[in-house]
């Protein structure tokens, strides 16, 4: 593949044996917005979690290159210091770390990816200002910075800590899970306003999401449709569009190989 | 004192050469005498008692250490992690149990402020103090290694701050062990009214591989008014074994912040008395533990509200590598009469590993009405979302791993008010946490 891009290439993965996705390609280049939708349980969140290299996601087939070189059997850390990022659906509260040590961390290794552990963090002068300017973006209080991360954040407060967490390590690639879901009317747009300003055109963007403003201000290059473990459409902004008004049973209809096996697994999940 | 070819061991005759080829008082003599009889009439603990269930005696060989030596020509180099770091007004270094040098800021000197050997202190003018005060609060009799300690106890601290007065800066103990050596010292500490004190007690092994023994006894006397915060981080070497009894007893309106680290020693076997005995009197603890290879560490706490209006707060926080034990029994007892009492005891532990274990058993008693009591303990696992999360942020395996057991003890360090301390601990605690592999 050429430079520049992330590729998943005929991906399958499982959870505890339980194959999810089956099969799924896609293509992103730098400074291209792609969007992933899909009814709830179809593998979006699966999908950003393999790409991250979540132990539990097993890849059973196929590949993941993240400009032209294969990451599949890296480490989640160096995937990170590659330049890839995921603002997860469901943050994960660490008690007793401070956001700002947390991400003093992750900029640390993330900007200097040949840092071994106990080096040098990043200044703390540098590190604070920069900090400052991109809280004073996301208007979130100097103080958030101080609470340990994701314990007993509100739901938007939590996506807003992702935002900042992507704001702060300007990866190459990030995967937005559902960032605007849990955000009051205000914050949406702001989140949204913000993505556009520090994804821009800089980053490729992988956004899954059920609502329409986040799209609006980043409008998708490309939008992927997810039913029973694979992409069984990709269009451009219009099919996001069509979605939000006509839902997913059309798709459903369309594609009676894929729906079945959504209700196989959705099934087996009730079991 | 004992010439160097005599016996010193914790035999009949070493009893003889350690306790009495020493000057001291002849009431001093009588209760080693009579604490050593009861050492011998006492069998070694074992697993049919009940303190000591889950603590396994077998390895142990009383007869391989040294309850005396003379200090070597030249004082081997002291790793303490505190001297370093920590501004003081007063320090004294012990090696196995004895002085080897101290210095306090004559200020305080002139104040009336003590910082020194307890024996040398009973035969400099303080022994009518000492002798009120020394195992009229520690039980020497409660099993055969407070009797051992009892009989054979040499050198020790003392410390001492007159009525009224505050020292600012923490007094540094630093206590170093020797190859094959027992520390047998004592440690008296008595804060008169209103006075105030910071002291600060540290244990190191001079060898890091080789065995020693600590049998010790603490005991911390605050009057009416007085506040301590005491530390005692417990960082020997993991071959060396660990017994020591510390009480504390609390007149009214007293307060303390009593730091625990539970670092070091292949076997600790602690016990912790807080008694809350004059109303409003209020007791903080604390407790950092990092076990790890085959540590076993044993730790008994007893909060104990004897009048109206006390207040304690236990908090002891441990982590569990490789093969370690970790033992923690809490109680709090509320003596009849003693309403109004506040009584808190927690203990959480987090496994690193799956061969790791852990026991931790609270305990209330409770004989007064309109109080509250409440206690807690939890051991759990590091969580596997938690370090996937911080890798996802660029973050290696071992450096999350680190973040988040060091997050796991913050709620404890936080309560530790001491900055230099707090550091300490935090970085000991790093350096040795690997890297998770559940
Ligand atoms: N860790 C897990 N353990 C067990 N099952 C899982 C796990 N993660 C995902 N699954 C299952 O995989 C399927 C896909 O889940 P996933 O979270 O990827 O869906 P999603 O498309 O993100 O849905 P939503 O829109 O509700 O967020 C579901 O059936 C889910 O129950
Ligand atoms: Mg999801």
């Amino acid at each position: 593949m050429s430079p520049e891009t992330l590729s998943v290439i005929d991906l399958h993965v499982s959870v505890e044996g339980k194959p999810i996705l089956k099969g799924v390609n896609l293509t992103i280049r730098r400074g291209e917005i792609h969007a992933l939708m899909g009814p709830n349980g179809s593998g979006k969140t699966t999908l950003g979690l393999a790409i991250m290299g979540h132990p539990r996601y097993e890849i059973t087939r196929g590949r993941i290159e993240l400009d032209g070189e294969d990451i599949t059997q890296l480490e989640p850390h160096e995937r990170a210091r590659r330049g890839l990022f995921m603002a997860f659906q469901r943050p994960v509260a660490i008690p007793g770390v401070r956001l700002a040590d947390f991400l003093r961390h992750a900029v640390s290794n993330v900007r200097n990816p040949a840092r071994k552990e106990g080096e040098e963090l990043i200044p703390m002068r540098e590190f604070r200002k920069e900090l400052k300017e991109k809280m004073d973006l996301l208007r979130m209080d100097a103080e958030f910075a101080r609470r340990y991360v994701n314990d007993g954040f509100s739901g938007g407060e939590m996506k807003r800590a992702e935002i900042l967490q992507m704001a702060m390590l300007r990866p190459k690639f990030a995967i937005l899970d559902e960032t605007d879901s849990g955000l009051d009317v205000d914050a949406v747009r702001l989140a949204s306003q913000s993505i556009a300003e520090i994804g821009g055109r800089q980053m490729g963007l992988l956004i899954i999401t059920h609502h329409e403003r986040l799209l609006e201000h980043n409008p998708p290059d490309v939008t992927h449709v997810l039913l029973g473990g694979r992409i069984v459409e990709t269009g451009g902004p219009e099919l996001a569009e069509r979605l939000h008004r006509e839902g997913y049973d059309q798709l459903r209809q369309k594609y009676p190989e894929a729906a079945a096996e959504e209700a196989a697994l959705a099934g087996q999940g009730k079991q | 004192m004992p010439s160097l070819n005599l016996d010193t061991s914790f035999t009949d005759e070493g009893f003889h050469n350690v306790a009495f080829h020493r000057p001291q008082p002849n009431w001093l003599k009588e209760l080693r005498q009579r604490a050593y009889r009861t050492f011998e009439d006492l069998p070694m603990p074992n697993r049919s008692m009940e303190e000591w269930r889950r603590t396994e005696l077998r390895h142990f060989r009383l007869l391989q250490f040294q309850a005396w030596s003379p200090h070597p020509e030249q004082a081997p180099e002291i790793p303490s992690q505190l001297i370093p770091r920590l501004d003081t007004d007063g320090l004294i270094i012990t090696l196995n149990g004895r002085k080897l040098e101290s210095r306090l800021d004559p200020a305080l000197g002139q104040q009336g402020v003590v910082l020194n050997c307890l024996e040398d202190s009973i035969l400099n003018g303080w022994e009518e103090l000492i002798r009120k005060h020394l195992f009229s609060i520690l039980d020497w009799k409660y099993d055969k290694f407070a009797a051992m300690h009892a009989a054979f106890w040499t050198g020790g601290i003392f410390v001492y701050v007159p009525k009224d007065i505050r020292v600012n800066k923490p007094l540094l103990h630093v206590a170093a062990l020797m190859p094959g050596q027992a520390d047998v010292g004592h440690t008296l500490i008595i804060l008169d009214e209103g006075a105030e004190a910071t002291v600060v007690s540290e244990t190191v092994s001079v060898d890091p591989s080789a065995s020693s023994l600590y049998c010790g006894g603490i005991e911390i006397i605050l009057r009416p008014g007085a506040r301590l915060r005491y530390v005692n981080m417990q960082n020997w070497n993991q071959a060396t074994f660990h017994f020591a009894h510390q009480k504390a007893v609390l007149a009214e309106r007293a307060s303390l912040e009593w730091t625990l680290g539970a670092l070091g020693g292949r076997l600790a076997k602690v016990n912790q008395h807080l008694v809350l005995d004059g109303p409003e009197s209020e007791g903080i603890v604390n407790g950092v533990m990092f076990a790890e290879n085959r540590q076993h560490l044993a730790y008994h706490t007893l909060q104990h509200h004897r009048t109206p209006k006390t207040k304690s707060d236990l908090l002891y926080k441990g982590a569990l590598q490789d093969q370690s034990h970790l033992v923690w029994r809490g109680m709090i007892r509320v003596e009849a009469g003693a309403v109004k009492a506040d009584g808190y005891q927690r203990n959480d532990n987090l496994m690193l590993s799956q061969t790791a274990r852990t026991d931790c058993i609270p305990g209330l008693e409770i004989l007064a009405d309109d109080v509250r009591c409440t206690h807690g303990a939890t051991a759990g696992r590091v969580d596997e979302e938690e370090i996937f999360y911080c890798q996802t942020r660029g973050l290696t395996r071992r450096e999350a791993t680190r973040l988040v057991v060091t997050g796991f003890f913050q709620q404890v360090l936080d309560r530790i008010t001491i900055d230099s301390v707090r550091e300490a601990l935090t970085d000991i605690i790093q350096h040795r946490v690997r890297e998770y592999r559940g």
